[in-house]
């Protein structure tokens, strides 16, 4: 889902990208502590110029995201799309969550610069990585 | 706003607006008419001619007015090789491997079209090395192209060291095997980042063709020029009404000429002494970049314009560098691949054997005459806040 006013050689984020870019929502500064998270998923590797590492706290009971906390080293679409997931994906159970696609996350980013598509968005993928980190570790 | 992008265009200065004015809607003439209006124009174009020429210290009739850098650097270049196309096989053409896009695509092109290309490798710092030239020269060699100074690191290449040896092998190891002219293999240097800073006498750099741009020169942007050696013959790129010796077909760009010629005569006439004040300000502003944990800089230490500072800060990424600075209103450059079309990081610093990751962070700074040790202060007030910003929410571990 491209932004139709946000063509290929147009630059323009939406307000949504600027708004998560300058104020990124649940930001794991420091290191988590000892069973702060039950599941954690890294994508991406510094050479490609995008790389993200996301947990997750998973309620063992109704196996629902309780907490969604990451790190991004990307671009503005980059850091944005994982810090919308971040929140997207709280209070969501892991069976809904590991649905989630890219398309979703642009959708809900109101558009991204068809050429950032495909490279910073990974924050689904890290998502399910943690997820699945979390079902092995059960 | 804090302007440090001076490498990406400069504005156009005010005496050159000045300058230009009256020759868009007053002196409006076609210079190729013969009644006054055309010869007033012509007046005026031809004076441009003479003005560069002087500052080049060459011939009026060696200039060339094109329609700004790419065009000049694909004229020179496929100006030459086209007269051997249908023997592109039997000729080889040297350039570099951190050449601006409009040389260095231009010879992708003619290694498509048959001919044998050598690239040459850069050093670490940026620096082609005249040794490797030399070896790389051959009979048949056509072309010669390497950049005075780097765009993105701002590297200053041995120009006048080039050219005497490329005049050297001409003389003494070449029996006219093209087309018995002894001419060959021509020596071209794209000089538009060096216009304002470095010596642009063509007796002393020994060059056959070079490139000016406006747009790099606080002149107005879409007028560049050619400076062609009287012996050196160019085909066209295309053909109409046989303007600028029929290299340059089309009616002259009479303001952009105007504006050109005095673009180039204020920084020419500034050159030493804002030369001394940027350097001063480079430095300062290196050594406190490199303050910050984890930053490397790019390019060489001192072989480097006076205007270029390239940095790259570790584990974080240029764009959201650059749109952080941007919000601030400080304006500057990034070789990430997020800000290119190609989605490959700088071409220019792979070169310089840095790893992708670190072309990723790298920044340039590019200042101009407007530039201020006032900007800079603020500038590494912003970056330093910026740069710990981004790497507390970087996946990679500091």
């Amino acid at each position: 889902m491209i932004d139709k006013n946000n063509q290929q050689n147009n630059w323009l984020y939406t307000d949504a990208v600027k708004d998560h870019f300058f104020n990124p929502r649940n930001v794991q500064y420091n290191d988590p502590k000892p069973g702060e998270f039950n599941g954690k998923g890294t994508v991406g590797s510094p050479v490609c110029g995008d790389m993200m590492t996301l947990w997750v706290k998973v309620d063992k009971k109704t196996k629902k995201i309780k907490k969604c906390t990451w790190k991004t080293f990307g671009c503005a679409s980059a850091i944005a799309s994982t810090s919308i997931l971040s929140e997207m994906v709280k209070g969501i159970s892991i069976d809904d969550a590991i649905k989630i696609t890219p398309k979703d996350i642009i959708h809900k980013l109101g558009g991204l610069p068809a050429r950032k598509v495909h490279c910073s968005v990974l924050g689904d993928k890290a998502l399910r990585a943690a997820i699945k980190d979390y079902i092995n570790n059960k | 706003m804090i302007y440090l992008d001076n490498a990406a265009t400069t504005p156009v200065d005010k005496e050159v607006v000045k300058a230009m004015d009256k020759y868009h809607s007053k002196f409006f003439g076609n210079p190729s008419s013969l009644y006054k209006p055309g010869r007033q124009a012509k007046r005026a174009v031809e004076d441009a001619r003479t003005t560069v020429a002087n500052l080049l210290n060459c011939d009026a009739q060696e200039i060339l007015f094109t329609a700004g850098g790419t065009e000049s650097d694909n004229l020179a270049i496929f100006g030459v090789v086209n007269q051997f196309l249908d023997k592109a096989k039997d000729y080889h053409c040297i350039t570099t491997n951190i050449e601006h896009p409009a040389v260095l695509n231009s010879f992708k092109r003619l290694g498509k079209l048959g001919f044998d290309v050598t690239y040459l490798k850069s050093d670490q710092y940026g620096l082609i090395s005249s040794k490797d030239l030399l070896r790389a020269l051959r009979p048949n060699t056509l072309l010669v192209s390497i950049m005075y100074a780097n765009n993105e690191v701002g590297t200053i290449q041995p120009i006048a060291e080039i050219g005497k040896i490329i005049k050297n092998y001409r003389h003494v190891q070449r029996v006219d095997t093209i087309s018995k002219n002894p001419s060959y293999p021509i020596f071209h240097t794209d000089a538009c980042q060096a216009a304002p800073y470095l010596d642009l006498n063509i007796e002393n750099l020994g060059v056959d063709l070079l490139t000016l741009n406006g747009s790099k020169i606080y002149g107005p942007k879409q007028i560049g020029v050619l400076f062609k050696k009287k012996n050196i013959k160019l085909q066209p790129l295309f053909y109409g009404g046989s303007q600028e010796e029929g290299l340059r077909s089309g009616t002259e760009n009479v303001p952009g000429i105007v504006g050109f010629a005095k673009a180039l005569e204020l920084v020419d006439k500034d050159k030493q002494k804002e030369n001394k004040r940027l350097l001063k300000l480079r430095d300062y502003f290196t050594m406190e970049l490199l303050k910050i944990p984890n930053s490397i800089l790019n390019g060489h230490p001192e072989k480097r314009l006076p205007n270029n500072v390239n940095v790259t800060f570790k584990h974080i990424e240029g764009e959201s560098i650059m749109l952080k600075l941007d919000q601030q209103e400080i304006y500057v450059s990034t070789g990430s691949a997020c800000h290119s079309k190609s989605l490959e990081p700088s071409y220019v610093i792979l070169a310089l054997g840095q790893d992708a990751a670190n072309a990723h962070g790298s920044m340039r700074f590019t200042f101009g005459k407007d530039t201020t040790k006032k900007d800079l202060d603020k500038t590494l007030k912003v970056i330093k806040k910026t740069v710990s910003d981004l790497r507390k929410i970087s996946a990679i571990q500091t």
